[in-house]
């Protein structure tokens, strides 16, 4: 055993090589991201396992299942919305008879600090039918990963593991242990439970049904969900359910409570419906503090009789948006606000994230806004990236950002329902993750529309991972769909091209069919950091 | 024991750089650490904050829970306002003089260094003017550090450590700009009466 200070993200990654296994995929996305980072330094370092950034989280996920059909162990890393990209295939793997243990570690991120929206995975877990882990500490984040590869294998099902930021994003000493080996390459004797035709997969969905009964025993008994305080035949006024980061906030207000207070901590689903009733029964109301959507308390109303007392996120003990924090928690627990500072005596104005100076998306914002003009009725989509940074002041250059690759279906949508001058901004990396597809569609329609690719070499807003493909392929494969040569144009987005890139975006904004414009300069922070390491390789 | 830290800063700074010096310093010092922070879209020039939490037992929230901060280190005057609330009364608020306006309407100066300074156990270093005394003007996070070093429960010997690790790879010039920045800095504080 060894202590290493390591980020929650890390902790997974760590315990994932440490359970053995052969291959890591992911799709960058905050707070995900550290995740495969610190695998793919380690196959630098150390030669395996495989580890590798995908298109996007579907053709990860699927990448995962190929490694699980061969027998070895695989790690799948996103964002809580690259899980909806990724559903299909997730949702389907639960009726797979997993061989390789598969585990998904997906970072949710309660509050939004970086993204569209805040949506809890464990919805996902329990529409799948599968076993979530929730760990609460950087500890349990190593050590639960190396469970979930076992369990996945012990029930043949993926395992999700779910994280949130703030543990995704926080440090602390991991004791870890030693390395595992891989599994040998082998290739299942019976392909009933990886084939899903109709006659099969109802049979696979009968298998996971039984799995389902075998998965709630062991939640029943399993360690990582403690049920304390609980003793026969006493009733105590309040009972309270954790999970997650929940339970550390109310631990970071236990010492002002009392020792006494009856609780069950959940960190192992699908929920343990008998503890949860043992708990019910020794307490006149329960509390339940749970970190995302209210989904044990939902769950509650039909595991508990239904005049149980049961309060949380859906009565406003706890608040339904955001974070959970330590003051919110102390709230509810109806202890004394702590004393606080005055607050400061004057208006502090906020300081939101913008683009960088220099940033190349500046550039082509600019041409973009003068080439429209001042034209109400012109609609501009865009996309999820720092790009979208683009809607706010001074540039105000964008109307829409929805979901990765949104912005390409919907400019072709807004063109077919009737507007003339209608204008896509998607990055190069957005494009190739999803946008793709939505560019397939408009150039078989010929859709009179300008799909603007802002192709900075990188995806910026994780921390400048190198897109999966270079500039170059990316411009043949738009070539590749026929759309008319003289309509896919090439900007450099630099202020002594403002007035040249203006007219060509003018031009094709107007041209009555669909046009490509790849605005090409490179991430001015990748350019810097690419700059400072040739800078040493040449003092090295 | 527990001393809890708020880092505060602008996307840009280096706010998250001081925060892994001093838990760095804080792991030599034997103490357990938590250090939470915010990556993604608020690294791009928007407001920053790390939490650093020490303890020399367990710790349960990565979050400080607001008023119950020990220390609010910032690298710039404004970010510290706003995360007062996090500070305990009796806490410490220690925060650069140099402002990084790169918002639209930027308060002034002046009103800024007042509210800071009518905080209870509030200082401005000149965290600028210190780092040029040392050799360069890069190491004004660490002349932050050292104006802080004082108030925290780590050992001179473990922030030296900690600052000449950081700076391992950059050469001996750099790492004695560091040094000469920590020292100075908190020759500094303890002339300021802290």
């Amino acid at each position: 055993m060894s202590d290493i200070v390591l980020l929650g993200d890390e902790a997974v990654a760590l315990g994932a090589v440490h359970a053995g296994i052969s291959a890591a995929y992911g799709y960058p996305g905050t707070p995900s991201t550290e995740i495969l980072e610190f695998l793919l330094d380690y196959k630098s370092r150390h030669g395996a396992p495989h580890a590798a950034w995908c298109s996007n989280e579907k053709t990860a996920y699927e990448d995962a299942l190929g490694v699980s059909f061969v027998g070895k162990r695989v790690l799948v890393t996103m964002k809580h919305v690259g899980l909806n990209v990724a559903a299909d295939p997730f949702v389907n793997s639960g009726l797979l008879n997993i061989r390789g243990g598969l585990v998904l570690a997906v970072a949710d991120d309660p509050g939004m600090h970086s993204s569209q929206n805040e949506q809890d995975s464990r919805f996902f877990a329990d529409f799948a039918k599968i076993i979530c882990l929730e760990p609460r500490n950087q500890q349990e984040a190593y050590e639960m990963t190396l469970e979930a590869f076992d369990l996945s294998e012990k029930f043949h099902i993926p395992v999700m593991l779910r994280l949130v930021t703030r543990l995704a994003h926080s440090r602390a000493i991991v004791q870890v242990g030693a390395k595992r080996d891989e599994n040998t390459l082998s290739k299942p004797d019976e392909k009933r439970g990886w084939m899903l035709l109709p006659a099969t997969a109802r049979q696979n969905y009968l298998d996971l049904l039984e799995k389902e009964k075998e998965m709630l025993a062991w939640s029943e008994d399993s360690a990582r969900n403690p049920l304390e305080n609980v003793r026969e035949g006493k009733v105590y006024p309040l009972g309270i359910i954790t999970s997650g980061l929940g339970r550390n906030y109310y631990d970071e207000n236990l010492p002002e409570l009392g020792p006494d207070i009856p609780r069950l901590h959940i960190s192992a689903y699908p929920l343990p419906a008998d503890k949860i009733r043992t708990m019910a029964s020794s307490s006149k109301r329960i509390m339940v503090v749970e970190e995302g959507y209210p989904l044990i308390e939902e769950r509650l109303r039909g595991i508990l009789k239904h005049d149980t007392h049961i309060s949380g996120k859906l009565d406003g003990t706890l608040p339904r948006t955001g974070e959970l924090t330590p003051e919110a928690v102390r709230k509810a627990l109806k202890l004394a606000p702590r004393q606080l500072r005055s607050a400061p005596g004057m208006e502090l104005p906020g300081r939101p994230p913008q683009l960088c100076k220099g940033c190349p998306h500046i550039d082509t914002y600019q041409a973009i806004n003068e080439a429209i003009g001042d034209d109400p009725d012109a609609v501009v989509t865009s996309d999820i990236g720092c790009y979208a940074l683009g809607a706010l002041p001074p540039y105000r250059a964008i109307e829409t950002i929805v979901c990765m690759g949104a912005s390409i279906g919907m400019a072709k949508g807004a063109a077919e329902a009737g507007v003339k001058r209608v204008l896509a901004t998607i990055g190069d990396s957005t494009f190739l993750h999803s946008g793709i597809t939505s560019l397939v569609d408009a150039a078989a329609a010929d859709t009179p529309m300008t799909v603007v690719i802002l192709d900075n070499g990188t995806v910026g807003m994780t921390g400048g991972q190198e897109t999966i493909l270079p500039t170059s392929r990316v411009h043949r494969m738009i070539e590749g769909l026929d759309i008319d040569p003289a309509h896919i144009r090439t900007i450099s987005p630099l202020k002594k091209n403002a007035e040249e890139n203006r007219l060509i975006i003018a031009e094709e904004i107007d041209h009555p069919g669909l046009s490509v414009i790849v605005s090409i300069r490179e991430c001015i922070e990748t350019a810097k950091r690419d700059k400072k390491k040739a800078a040493q390789e040449v003092e090295a | 024991m527990k001393y809890d830290i708020i880092l505060s800063g602008v996307g840009g700074q280096g706010t998250l750089s001081v925060a892994a010096i001093i838990a760095s310093a804080a792991l030599k010092q034997g103490l357990t650490v938590r250090q939470s922070e915010i990556h993604g879209m608020s690294q791009r020039g928007g407001a920053v904050v790390s939490h650093l939490r020490l303890s020399d037992g367990t710790v349960d929230s990565d979050l400080i829970p607001i008023g119950e901060g020990d220390l609010l280190l910032s690298m710039e005057p404004l970010e510290a306002l706003r995360h007062i609330t996090y500070l305990s009364p009796s806490g410490r608020l220690i925060s650069a003089a140099e402002g990084v306006e790169n918002i639209p309407v930027y308060p002034d100066m002046n009103k800024i260094r007042e509210e800071i300074l009518a905080q209870p156990g509030a200082r401005i270093v000149d965290a600028r003017s210190i780092a040029r005394d040392a050799g360069s003007l890069k190491a004004v996070n660490i002349v932050m550090i050292g104006a802080a070093s004082g108030s925290i429960p780590i050992s001179k010997e473990n922030f030296m450590a900690a600052i000449d690790e950081r700076f391992r790879t950059k050469g001996e010039k750099v790492q004695e700009a560091n040094r000469r920045a920590f020292e100075l800095s908190l020759a500094e504080a303890c002339g300021a009466g802290s």
